[in-house]
């Protein structure tokens, strides 16, 4: 499907917020023995972003990963449950994680872009699912993903240096680029912001704001400002349960558990 | 002062009492020392580097200079035998060298004629020397008549004694050379008709019998053919199964089972590869013995293990968040492996198989048991016909007594290490130029 037709189309379900993108039901994680979530309970809506938040070890990342199956890269971990993306079980046989990880992509605690170049970076996703038709129109979607993930300016004479030579706000900045660029549905991000200085955080968070209205977000953070600022409802996790879920506003200032309101207080975690 | 200081964590001045000062220079004298340790330790194997190679470069130098003689030849036609007008280049090839080159020594030599002489004349030159001028005669028969100077090769016993590397002053019957042949060489020095050059039979001959014949062509050709087998073999084998084993295969007993055996064989001694090559490679499949192909496909077998091991630590050495990028963004499993990580890998992989080409290329043992330290006195023309190897080659000359092996023996082992820097050096050159890093 084309690039642009698809990006529109995200732009008109944007009318349908409220709807489910993705549902977790009774998903129990192990590693090995232990295990680090106890049956989680959770809906991703349409074009939200959500937030998760607790102490840390409480699974967050984990559930995060299962949301892609990028779990499924560790060896010793075991997954039960159901997931699923549009109504359709992303652990079902018939689904493949490869394809799945287009549909709902991710962008890491560290900035990891690869030792390649800028334009590299951003043209890999596209490149690798050949959705382009030609050198121009590869060019266009690097730039248009470096323009919403407001890096063009900082990079746009320099796309042909290392990746790895931007600071760390620039990197993290390239990875939603190239995650971007691949032209999700859902994008998870796992802390992105904690390596990062409050104006490179400030410039994510306008990011998210700006690029929400096409994407589902889902965001891991240890901010509780951060949360509050960026997203539509906020989930919070304790010891590997999911231990409420709500509009943030409300988890914030009128949490139904205990163990939420202690935390958001900063009386543990 | 020390034993009224109060070791209490309460107490001030912890870390500034004298005891602490104490303590400091303590630490800051182990830490000495064990640096001295260390510097003692690399002065040690510097020195004994050093010793090593002084031996061998003093013992071996000469070898890379040979000594020639310059003579005037009258090519005499009574020495050969034509029956045209014009001489067939196998009349000119059927001619009297010895005699030739006798009387034109004779002509040069003073108290040639002294009885008992014809001996010591034969001792002077060569075998070579009559090639020599068979090839001169052969490319310009025009010369058959005339008075012809060239330089001819002297024997290995003139070699060793013109480059000093045999004594003088020893009773004549414990000498090679007569003390006649000394005063020759003597009177030949005076003429200015003896010194040493280049010594290019060194690498353009293979074994002989005669020191002064013998070069190393032979057992570096040999040593080619290896490296090509072994490279184009071990290389794209070690480093797919390193792939394999490190990227793509279950972790399971099976495969840890194999990754055992593969440290394992990585310390099985090279001769028990050879005793395998003997065995399955020339006797259950009847290649040739003392080939090259043989001796590539049991080095391969030795090298393999290596080149594995490398390859797999330098894979296992790709950080995670760029296998987890790659993921991220819906590359498959061998997507990921061949955009990101083998990249980032290949210098240490290259690495790695050089380094185990290296080793392979200084292996002895399985050449000895597979039949590659034979008298071979051609360059091999294929994988297939008869070689030594350089290592072989070594072993070979070691073996003899004669001074004229002693300094080839040397000189041969120069030659290897000269192999070995430069495959070392282009290790480091490949591992500099695709270096990256994130
Ligand atoms: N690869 C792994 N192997 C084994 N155990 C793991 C692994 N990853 C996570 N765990 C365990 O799972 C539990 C949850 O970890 P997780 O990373 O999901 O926590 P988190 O909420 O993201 O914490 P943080 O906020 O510190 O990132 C922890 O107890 C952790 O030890
Ligand atoms: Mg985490």
């Amino acid at each position: 499907m084309n690039y642009e037709t698809k990006t529109a189309e995200k732009l008109m379900a944007a009318e349908n917020i409220g709807e489910t993108k993705m549902q977790a039901r009774d998903v129990r994680v192990s590693y090995g023995d232990t295990e680090a979530l106890h049956g989680v309970n959770l809906d991703v809506r349409h074009n939200e972003v959500l937030a998760l938040i607790g102490p840390s070890g409480c699974g967050k990342s984990t559930f995060l990963r299962c949301l892609n199956r990028m779990n499924d890269t560790i060896d010793i971990c075991r997954i039960s449950g159901e997931i699923t993306l549009d109504g359709q079980n992303i652990y079902d046989r018939s689904i493949d994680p490869v394809q799945l990880r287009a549909r709902v992509g991710m962008v890491f605690q560290k900035p990891n872009p690869f030792p390649k170049s800028i334009f590299d970076n951003v043209a890999y996703g596209p490149r690798i699912h050949g959705f382009t038709r030609d050198k121009e129109e590869l060019r266009q979607i690097v730039e248009t993903s470096l323009r919403r993930a407001g890096l063009w300016k900082e990079v746009h004479d320099r796309l042909d240096e290392p990746g790895t030579g931007l600071s760390g706000g620039q990197q993290q900045r390239l990875c939603i680029a190239r995650a971007i660029a691949v032209n999700p549905e859902v994008i998870l991000m796992d802390e992105p912001c904690s390596a990062l200085d409050p104006i490179a955080t400030a410039l994510i968070e306008e990011l998210i704001d700006e690029i929400k209205q096409s994407y589902t977000i889902v965001i891991v953070t240890h901010n509780m400002q951060q949360a509050a600022r960026v997203s539509r409802r906020t989930a919070f996790f304790h010891l590997g349960n999911l231990v409420e879920v709500g509009e943030t506003e409300q988890i914030f200032t009128n949490p139904g558990d205990q163990r939420t309101q202690d935390y958001i207080t900063g009386r543990f975690g | 002062m020390t034993d009224t200081t109060p070791s209490s964590f309460t107490t001030h001045g912890l870390h500034t009492s004298a005891a602490a000062q104490a303590r400091m220079r303590r630490r800051y004298a182990a830490e000495r020392r064990f640096r001295l340790y260390g510097i003692a330790a690399i002065v040690a194997a510097l020195g004994v580097l050093a010793v090593l190679l002084f031996t061998i470069v003093s013992q071996g130098y000469t070898a890379f200079v040979n000594t020639e003689i310059e003579l005037e030849v009258y090519v005499d036609p009574a020495d050969f035998s034509f029956e045209g007008t014009t001489p067939t280049s196998e009349e000119i090839g059927a001619g009297n060298y010895r005699n030739l080159l006798s009387s034109a020594l004779q002509e040069n030599l003073p108290d040639a004629d002294a009885p008992g002489a014809a001996r010591d004349l034969r001792g002077i030159l060569s075998g070579q020397a009559y090639r020599q001028l068979r090839e001169t005669l052969l490319a310009d028969p025009s010369l058959i008549g005339q008075r012809v100077s060239m330089s001819f090769l002297a024997s290995s016993d003139i070699d060793q004694a013109f480059k000093g590397n045999t004594p003088r002053d020893v009773p004549e019957e414990r000498r090679r050379v007569s003390n006649l042949q000394y005063e020759w060489m003597d009177y030949l020095e005076n003429q200015g008709q003896i010194s040493t050059s280049f010594n290019s039979n060194l690498f353009t001959q293979a074994d002989s019998r005669q020191p002064e014949q013998a070069g190393l062509w032979g057992a570096i050709v040999g040593s080619f053919y290896l490296m090509l087998v072994v490279a184009v073999l071990s290389i794209p084998l070690g480093v797919g199964a390193a792939i394999y084993l490190e990227e793509f295969a279950p972790k399971n007993r099976l495969t840890s089972f194999i990754e055992i055996n593969i440290n394992n064989l990585a310390a099985v001694p090279s001769i028990i590869f050879g005793l395998l090559g003997l065995a399955v490679f020339i006797q259950v499949f009847g290649l040739p013995r003392s080939a090259p192909l043989v001796g590539g496909l049991a080095l391969t077998l030795m090298t393999l293990p290596t080149i594995i091991i490398a390859a797999r630590a330098s894979l296992r050495s790709i950080p995670p968040s760029i296998r987890e990028a790659a993921y991220g963004l819906g590359a498959s499993k061998m997507q990921m492996v061949f955009h990101h990580v083998l990249p980032l890998a290949l210098p240490g992989i290259l690495t790695g198989s050089i380094i185990g080409l290296a080793q392979a290329l200084g292996e002895t043992a399985p050449l000895l048991m597979i039949g590659m330290n034979a008298f071979i006195t051609s360059a091999p023309d294929s994988m297939f016909s008869p070689s030594t190897a350089l290592p072989s080659q070594i072993y070979i000359w070691a073996d003899s007594s004669e001074r004229g092996f002693v300094e080839r023996t040397s000189a041969g082992i120069m030659v290897l290490l000269g192999f070995l820097i430069l495959m070392n050096a282009t290790a480091i050159f490949l591992r500099k130029r695709f270096e990256k890093r994130w």
